[in-house]
């Protein structure tokens, strides 16, 4: 079974933590109101298991805009909220005044674009902390369940890096959840990005 | 003349580098570490510390709670709140608390700018 150690896994918390607060920077300009952040959690969880995590009762249809990340650590990042929220999301996004029948025409359209911003914010923020360069793929719009959503990101008992952090607008009633999922040749390498990071901090390279 | 500094974040590597930047900065001044709100709290029971540098996002009591606490109880003291969620409302509570803003990653710069003008006021304090 694969371990980090606890210095590893506050490590990689820490620099999420990082790279949410200037994607919520980015999430408030584009909707105009304040975003509440969860501090993260970071597991290695089979894949099966942190579908588990998201798919919690009451969220199983979910929508998430997805994009994929590649480099000396590769994986997923999603931004996921329930379906139900879609439809006030896009409309904090695009603005009050436009009709529905509108809304529901740029609904993909505009959570991509959102997405997009988001997750770049959060994945370059993490590539400047490691200073390493990643590219992403471009953003696609999945619904379902926590399973279907993850699917192809790894094999269901494979084991991933995940993180987890809660978003809530205020004022808004829209929740959701900004995960990363990393896979295990990826997460050796990031073992090794994090210790030389450690190493550059720590005097005595120890941690 | 050497200050005492407490570094208050949940996060192992982020009090690291907070002492780290600091004793580059002023290798003679001392640094105390909390993990959250209470340890802090406890920090500044035990013994005397003249300026503060706290997490926004921490289990428990965040940084903005402690930060409101710290000045009720030390309304002299500065206080930086260190985060990258540079959203508007946070930056504004910070600045209401008498707080500064300090972003993260932390840099020698930012943090070098915060504890100049906090040893001024501590010696404006104590004129």
């Amino acid at each position: 079974m694969m371990q980090i150690s606890d210095i590893e896994r506050d490590a990689v918390a820490e620099i999420a933590n990082i790279a949410v607060g200037r994607a919520a920077a980015s999430l408030r300009q584009i909707v105009g109101n304040e975003v509440l952040l969860s501090v993260p959690s970071v597991d290695i969880l089979t894949h099966d298991e942190a579908s588990r995590v998201v798919a919690k009762p009451g969220n199983r249809s979910l929508i998430a805009v997805c994009q994929n990340f590649d480099g000396p650590f590769s994986g997923r990042a999603l931004l996921i909220f329930p379906e139900a929220n879609s439809l006030q999301l896009v409309r904090a996004i695009l603005g009050q005044e436009l009709p529905l029948e509108d809304i529901v025409d740029l609904e993909d359209e505009a959570l991509a674009e959102t997405g997009n911003i988001i997750l770049n914010s959060f994945v370059a923020t993490m590539a400047n902390v490691f200073k390493r360069g990643l590219t992403m793929s471009l953003p696609t719009v999945l619904r379902g369940d926590g399973g279907q959503l993850f699917a192809g990101a790894a094999g269901e008992k494979e084991l991933v890096l995940f993180l987890y952090i809660n978003f809530e607008i205020s004022q808004k009633e829209i929740r959701g959840y900004l995960a990363l999922l990393m896979d295990i040749p990826s997460l050796e390498m990031l073992r090794t990005l994090v210790q030389d990071y450690l190493d550059t901090v720590s005097p005595k390279g120890a941690a | 003349m050497p200050r005492t500094v407490l570094i208050v974040d949940d996060s192992k590597l982020a009090r690291m580098v907070a002492s780290k930047t600091l004793a580059k900065i002023h290798p003679d001044w001392a640094c105390v570490e909390a993990g959250d709100a209470t340890q802090a709290m406890a920090a500044l029971q035990a013994q005397d510390v003249d300026i503060s540098l706290i997490d926004l996002n921490m289990p428990g009591d965040g940084g903005l709670v402690l930060a409101a606490d710290l000045r009720r109880k030390r309304p002299n003291m500065p206080i930086a709140v260190v985060t990258a969620n540079i959203q508007e409302e946070i930056v504004a509570r910070v600045r209401e608390l008498g707080a500064t803003f300090v972003p993260k990653p932390l840099t020698e710069e930012a943090l070098s700018a915060f504890l100049t003008g906090a040893n001024l006021r501590l010696r404006k304090v104590a004129q």
